[in-house]
């Protein structure tokens, strides 16, 4: 079938910021589309939040608005652009659930908008679930026994229905399973249905009949307008059913389901996608199987891509949302080209003659107190996958690609090396068997545990229902690690004895890390690498060959060059004889490092590209657009280490390694790599070493004249005590080349620095602690600036909202600065130059100020590519990546013709976005440790109204009216007042707790008092929970006000109130609140804001 | 570990281990892609005389249940796997693989880089070779498969066929498709326990028939004989069933022209439907000619092109000989699914393949007479394809309406 000429535009809705449960592979599946539906002469309007994805790039789109995703402001964005159709099924949750609220305000009908790609129709069904109950009854399908319940009172009755614990708890409608939960006793299940009722967005939690210990089974199913269905993946969770799925462990293909169940299953999802009615592209169905008996059940549908149908596009290379995208403008799937055979068509299941295992990345230390057991509410922050030839080998390389300093699968209980009837193992059986009971983030290395503690692989199958063929293989991997471990030192002798050569290579194709192997036979990493390139078959490197994934198990043959290591007999790598650049990704997302670094990389292959010069992208995320087969000439889907990019670099012997867009990631190997004799493009290892080394920074800084918060360095504890108490108390504590802040804190006495001291210590063995004077409430300021090694442009200067002290991934910030003078900035523009000239950056370059009483801090230097490098690209027009990459290949600033910034008359505000609604019981409060996922962009001519945006786009919308609650430290009593007036002038109530309302009746400013919690009831809680409160001012102290404080806070995360825990932060939204009462909410394009086509150089 | 070699006619050798009965096999090599159901592969009796490589690496997973099977034992004559998983894991295995391979005496080989065989094949065409686990001089090896007899033009089928005449009476049970656009209608009454009740009478030429071909057709409310492959044509009329069914088989139809020539003796009489060999015997019946594919079609993903509807389906295939179409006449649109003369009466190409647009399906525009090259009864694979039994009910309904 032709495509529809009856359309002209379509209107794609992203996915806006990343969120547990919705990350990068939105950009990834929205890119595709936006790509897919121009390349068929469409005119795409797209709406996405997100400044820091591909998709919002301007040249992406022919309309771009970086705008809150609310029905209110699609609606502007319908009536302004007047597209004929909407694509809802390419932006995650929040396209889906804005396309329902759309249609059900009647906003579609009244723009004669229509869905393509699912209908309303069948998006309720598929999302409902009591329709999509009822509709799987209809087909003879099974789904789990469940109740809706929409008040604690019928709580009970359900639980009673369904037959007694455990049950599983699913609040309706969010996302990620957000308050999800399973109950197994009463006290529990009452716990989660309130907080699931608060959590859902319509008041509905489902009770369902527990299916934990099945099998769980995920098929993607692609289907077009001629009713032409096939099955992209088949994937199979090694977590059983209770897990959710975003958080298991999975495998594609299945590997423990017979070709009988498999068909049956595969039924099904034909039957299911036709029932529910989606008429084109992609969806995903979830099913679970009885491991006894093979009764399956139907878990879920979701009428739309996902993050398992971006990992089975990754893992195929058929790509999902491009031919869902074309499918919807009415193409059948026979009509199109399979891109990687260029002779076959999309009309076909692929075949793969690989196995891909892909690992959950979590980050429970970034939230004391969070309550790590894996449930069906997911808890992970990002993935890596990895492809191997067998499951051991995918598994391992899985392991080492999460970037969690375990090179395999590492004894957590030390017991490497130890049997069974050591006295060490039968001592920790007990407790390796308690900690297996519940699912837990570590559960794949207690399993390894266990078994080198003597349980069988049917213990631990009855212990965790995970399916025994997988137990086995660990076993297995146990078994060889003893093997080798007895083989020991003589494995590296320079005869290689067969017996040694044979072990040796038998542990390459299990997948062990040369980090592992050396670790067990008492070696070193630099060594084994050394006997495997003397000892390496011809036509391989060091032993490494590379396969390619090609969609047909080799039946055709494939173009593109889209690559994963094994050591096998054949290599297909094939590099060319062009010139070649590689640039190494991200890996994993985590909190601190995330699609930021990954739209850096993939601006670095577009520029690449643009200069005529070859890409190889290395990465290991398979969120990711860098891994999308288009985005680079070659891509080698590989873990990140030295060991792994290595290999790669050996093959292909490109002309430089990219090092600066990927986070911490390749930063960490940027030494090593130049030592391996690569040449590092850009800014030297050194002067990133420079920067990156607390003590060689502190001379730098020094010798440059610029000032820093008084500080000392620290490698023990008496050191770190004597340096505190020289400079004073609070101090910030600092441990070198971390990210994200990670183990970053403000240490307020003696007893917190020693607690610090003892806790930290582990996040950066190597590198001593610098330990800084805190230099309470002072300005923050972010810079980016990018350099040639001669020309210095400092490209955005970002004031944060929150004061210094907040991690600057935390904290909201305004571009252009909204309070500091115009000489202030100019200092800051002095010393970003002067750091640039004495680091001599080629490239991009990012600095952290801080300013208090006029002076000037540097706070730290990171020559790289920053979280903030999209933001600042999309605030100002300027597509900084790319330019920093030609700088890299030597082309100057001038030749490229960037030497200032064109001004601008908008303002830009970034906003961070946290997931503490999936951590219930954990602090709100910010601080230097870094804790949101994601950000969003305000963008509007008028500050208020910027901040505002933001605001809204991180999901929190700002009150107009009704009663704010002010509960402040005394330092913030006068900066509240100003609050307190201004918030009275809008016509808010105001209520504040005894001291700070006594304090304001004294500057003539009269409000309610009320109780504070430990002050008796009526309570400030109790008002919050009564409803009566629209908005929460509340700051701490002490650590004591901390404690006695949290349940405010957390009461207003309950009830989705917005919540300002810093005076700026409360000071920004009273000024959005008053912008809101100026003039109603106006949007633009990013084309409009910067004139079309101006990021294009 | 035990080491194991595989050497190609054509000089290629690979090392490995050896994986379940102890010997040597030759056979042709052939790569088969699908993810799941090796066991159905393993009996089904097209693979006679075949040494399959499986694609997917990890093989034997889920084990050997005594259910999965398509024939009374296993026919590939050797098996090439890239590893074979030492624990058998679903909750209605029996064994394991190599315990299989060793009851059956069965020669495979595993740890050996699959993919580059596969690529070497597909390059190079499907060849003779030799799995051995005792002799491991390369040469020698390599003799051996040049030795191994070639399967154009021979009859593998009487190798396989039945040897007397039965009565077949199970259905598929749980295994039942039913994505299929019309999926295979429940029979009143359930499945046929005799002539009496049927719905039709179907004789199957058994040319190594898969039981699931059987097990469709009861499904579907007939009564259904197997007759051996040299059973003569007046044999069958002398049946007197409702159609005849010309089934799957191994090797090249031009090396059994006693089957060609029954179906030609049975076109016209009464309704017949060829499935895979059965298809090939059909178009030779009708005086097309067939040829053999250089590396044939072997997996579960291969798409077919419905010419009349348009619509794709998903197919199971298992064949390495297709029916040689006649130049297009001039003007024709092969879209519309062309029409060829031949001896007896005019027939349509009604299916080809996505992939290569080889043949797929034919129908006679004279005589109810239909044929399809893939396996609609799948097992293993996908069910898409399984309207086509419903269809040749219909066919019988016609004629004898």
């Amino acid at each position: 079938m032709p495509k529809r000429t009856d359309i002209k535009t379509i209107l794609l809705i992203g996915s806006g910021p990343i969120v547990i449960g919705q990350a990068c592979e939105f950009d990834y599946s929205g890119t595709q589309a936006c790509k897919a539906l121009r390349e068929e002469g469409y005119r795409v309007v797209l709406i996405n939040s997100n400044p820091a994805t591909i998709m919002t790039d301007p040249e992406l789109a022919d309309r771009t608005y970086v705008e809150p995703i609310t029905p209110d402001v699609v609606e502007q964005v319908i009536e302004r652009e007047r597209p004929d159709a909407i694509l809802p099924t390419m932006g995650g949750q929040t396209a889906l659930n804005t396309a329902v609220a759309l249609a059900k305000r009647g906003t579609l009908e009244k723009y004669k908008v229509r869905l393509i790609g699912a209908s309303y129709e069948a998006i309720v069904k598929a999302e409902d679930r009591d329709l999509f109950k009822r509709a799987m009854a209809r087909i003879g399908l099974k789904v789990p026994a469940s109740v809706m319940v929409t008040n604690r009172q019928a709580a009970p009755q359900a639980l009673d229905a369904i037959g007694g614990f455990p049950v599983i708890v699913r609040p309706s409608f969010t996302l990620g399973g957000t308050g999800g939960n399973v109950a197994y006793n009463r006290e529990e299940y009452e716990r989660m249905i309130d907080w699931g009722l608060a959590m859902s967005p319509v008041g509905q939690v489902l009770v369902e009949q527990s299916v934990l210990g099945w099998k769980e089974y995920e098929l993607e199913v692609m289907r077009d307008l001629k009713d032409n269905v096939v099955i992209v993946c088949p994937i199979e969770n090694v977590d059983p059913m209770g897990v959710h799925t975003g958080d298991s462990i999975t495998v594609a293909p299945t590997m423990t389901l017979t070709d009988k169940e498999y068909q049956v299953m595969r039924d099904a999802a034909i039957r299911i996608i036709r029932e529910i009615g989606v008429d084109t592209g992609g969806s995903n169905i979830q099913f679970g199987i009885h491991p006894d008996t093979g009764e399956m059940v139907i878990i879920e549908m979701n009428p739309r891509v996902s993050r398992s149908s971006a990992l089975a596009s990754k893992a195929t290379g058929f790509p999902i949302a491009k031919i869902a995208a074309k499918l919807a403008v009415g193409y059948t799937l026979d009509e199109l080209t399979n891109d990687i055979t260029r002779v076959t068509k999309a009309a076909f299941e692929p075949s793969i003659d690989y196995v891909v295992v892909k690992v959950p990345r979590f980050a429970f230390e970034k939230f004391p107190g969070s309550d790590p057991t894996l449930t069906t509410q997911m808890k992970s922050v990002g993935e890596a996958m990895a492809m191997g030839r067998t499951f051991k080998e995918a598994l391992q390389k899985a392991i080492r690609s999460l970037e969690v300093d375990r090179y395999g699968l590492v004894s957590l209980s030390a017991l490497d090396g130890l049997t069974p009837s050591d006295a060490a193992c039968v001592n920790a059986k007990e407790s390796i068997k308690t900690v297996l009971r519940a699912p837990h983030p570590d559960r794949l290395w207690h399993l390894a545990d266990a078994l080198r503690a003597g349980f069988s692989v049917k213990e631990l199958a009855d212990c965790t229902k995970v399916d025994p063929w997988f137990l086995d293989q660990l076993q297995q991997l146990v078994d060889f690690e003893a093997q080798l471990r007895s083989a020991s030192h003589p494995l590296l002798d320079t005869q290689h004895s067969a017996l040694s050569t044979s072990l040796m290579w038998q542990a390459k194709r299990l997948g062990f890390s040369d980090r592992r192997i050396a670790a067990l036979t008492g070696t070193t990493e630099i060594e084994v690498r050394r006997w495997r390139q003397q000892a390496a078959p011809a036509g391989t490197t060091g032993g490494v060959t590379y396969k390619r994934v090609d969609t047909c198990a080799a039946e055709f043959e494939a173009h593109t060059p889209y690559l994963y290591s094994t050591y096998e007999r054949e290599c297909e790598s094939r590099p060319t004889d062009r010139r070649r650049v590689m640039i190494l990704g991200g890996g994993p997302n985590r909190i601190g490092q995330g699609i930021e670094f990954d739209y850096c990389c993939v601006h670095a292959a577009m520029a690449l590209r643009e200069e005529g010069v070859e890409t190889i992208m290395v990465n290991c995320n398979p969120e990711t657009v860098s891994t999308d087969y288009d985005t680079s000439d070659r891509l080698y889907f590989e873990p990140l280490t030295e060991e792994d990019v290595l290999a790669i670099v050996e093959r292909e012997k490109p002309l430089g390694v990219v090092v600066q867009f990927g986070g911490q990631t390749p930063l960490k190997l940027a030494l090593p790599l130049e030592r391996a004799g690569v040449r590092i493009l850009g800014t030297s290892p050194d002067a990133i070493d420079r920067a990156e080394d607390r003590e060689r920074f502190r001379e730098l800084l020094v010798r440059l004249g610029l000032k820093q918060a008084e500080s000392g360095m620290a490698r023990s504890v008496d050191e770190a005590l004597r340096v505190a108490e020289s400079i004073h108390y609070p101090v910030m504590m600092r441990p070198s080349y971390v990210l994200g802040g990670r183990a970053m804190r403000i240490v307020y006495d003696r007893d917190g620095l020693l607690h610090y001291m003892d806790t930290a210590v582990k996040a950066s063995p190597d590198h001593p602690v610098l330990i800084d004077k805190y230099l309470e409430d002072a300005i923050e300021v972010d810079v980016d600036a990018i350099a040639d090694g001669t020309h210095v442009v400092v490209a955005g200067i970002m004031e944060h909202i929150e004061e210094a002290g907040v991690h600057s991934g935390d904290s909201a910030c305004s571009l252009p600065p909204y309070s500091l003078t115009s000489s202030m900035i100019a200092e800051i523009r002095r010393q970003t130059v002067e750091l640039a000239r004495d680091l001599k950056v080629v490239g991009l370059m990012n600095i952290q100020f801080a300013v208090k009483h006029g002076v000037l801090y540097v706070l730290e230097v990171n020559p790289r590519g920053s979280r903030t490098v999209p933001f600042v690209s999309k605030s100002i027009g300027v597509p900084l990546a790319k330019l920093a990459m030609k700088v890299m290949l030597g082309r100057s600033l001038p030749d490229l013709g960037f030497l200032e910034v064109p001004p601008i008359t908008h303002v830009a505000v970034k906003e961070a976005v946290f997931p503490f609604t999936k951590f219930p019981g954990v602090d709100v409060l910010l601080g230097p440790e870094m804790k949101s996922t994601g950000e969003v962009m305000g963008i509007d001519q008028d500050v208020g109204w910027a901040f505002a945006k933001s605001q809204a786009a991180a999901g929190v919308t700002l009150p107009t009216g009704g009663t704010i609650l002010i509960s402040v430290k005394d330092r913030d009593k006068s900066a509240a007042l100003d609050i307190a007036r201004r918030m009275l002038r809008l016509g808010f109530r105001v209520q504040a707790t005894k001291g700070t309302a006594a304090f304001f009746r004294d500057q003539g400013i009269e409000v309610q008092a009320v109780n504070k919690v430990k002050e008796g009831r009526p309570h400030l809680v109790d008002h919050i929970k009564n409803g009566e409160i629209a908005l929460v001012v509340n700051t701490v102290g002490s650590k004591a006000s901390h404690d006695d404080s949290a349940s405010i806070r957390l009461e207003a995360l309950r009830k989705g109130l917005p919540y300002f825990t810093t005076m700026p932060g409360a000071k920004a939204a009273t000024m959005g609140i008053e912008a809101m009462g100026k003039k109603g909410l106006s949007i633009r394009s990013l084309q409009e804001y910067h004139g079309t086509g101006s990021a294009k150089r | 570990m035990k080491k194991a070699l595989l050497a190609l006619a054509d000089g290629t050798v690979f090392e490995g281990t050896a994986l379940g009965f102890d010997g040597e096999t030759v056979g042709e090599l052939v790569f088969n892609t699908a993810m799941t159901g090796y066991q159905e592969i393993l009996t089904d009796p097209s693979y006679h005389g075949q040494i399959v490589t499986m694609t997917s690496p990890l093989i034997g997973n889920y084990g050997v249940t005594p259910e999965d099977v398509e024939s009374r034992r296993i026919w590939a004559a050797g098996f090439v796997v890239k590893e074979c998983s030492r624990m058998s894991s679903n909750w209605r295995a029996r064994q394991t693989l190599d315990e299989y391979f060793r009851r059956a005496k069965i020669v495979a080989i595993e740890g050996l880089d699959t993919r580059a065989l596969t690529r070497h094949l597909r390059d190079h065409g499907s060849q003779q070779g030799v799995i051995t686990h005792q002799d491991f001089d390369h040469a020698r090896a390599v003799q051996k498969a040049r030795e191994a007899p070639d399967i154009l033009g021979r009859d593998l089928v009487a190798d396989v066929t039945c040897a007397q005449p039965y009565e077949w009476m199970e259905g598929t049970g749980a295994w039942r498709p039913v994505s299929g656009s019309q999926g295979i209608g429940q029979a009143e009454g359930g499945p046929a326990r005799s002539h009496g009740n049927a719905r039709h009478h179907v004789v199957v030429y058994d040319f190594g028939v898969k039981q699931n071909i059987l097990r469709c057709l009861v499904d579907l409310g007939c009564a259904v004989t197997v007759v051996p492959a040299s059973t003569p044509a007046e044999r069958v009329l002398a049946l007197k069933p409702h159609g005849v069914l010309l089934s799957n088989g191994p090797g090249d139809p031009e090396g059994v022209p006693y089957a060609a020539r029954a179906a030609q003796q049975l076109i016209g009489t009464v309704p017949v439907f060829g499935i895979c060999l059965g298809h090939q015997i059909l178009a030779l019946a009708l005086g097309l000619k067939t040829y053999k594919l250089k590396f044939g079609h072997h997996g579960g993903n291969h798409p077919v092109l419905d010419l009349r509807s348009r619509a794709v389906t998903i197919t199971s295939q298992n064949h390495n000989f297709s029916v040689t179409l006649p130049p297009a006449p001039e003007g024709s649109v092969p879209a519309d699914g062309r029409v060829m003369k031949t001896a007896l009466g005019a027939v349509r190409l009604t299916h080809t393949s996505l992939n290569d647009e080889s043949v797929e399906g034919l129908a006679s525009l004279d005589h109810p007479v239909m044929s399809v090259q893939y396996h609609p009864e799948a097992s293993p694979g996908p069910h898409d394809a399984v309207g086509w039994f419903e269809d040749f009910s219909r066919l019988m309904e016609k004629a004898h309406a």
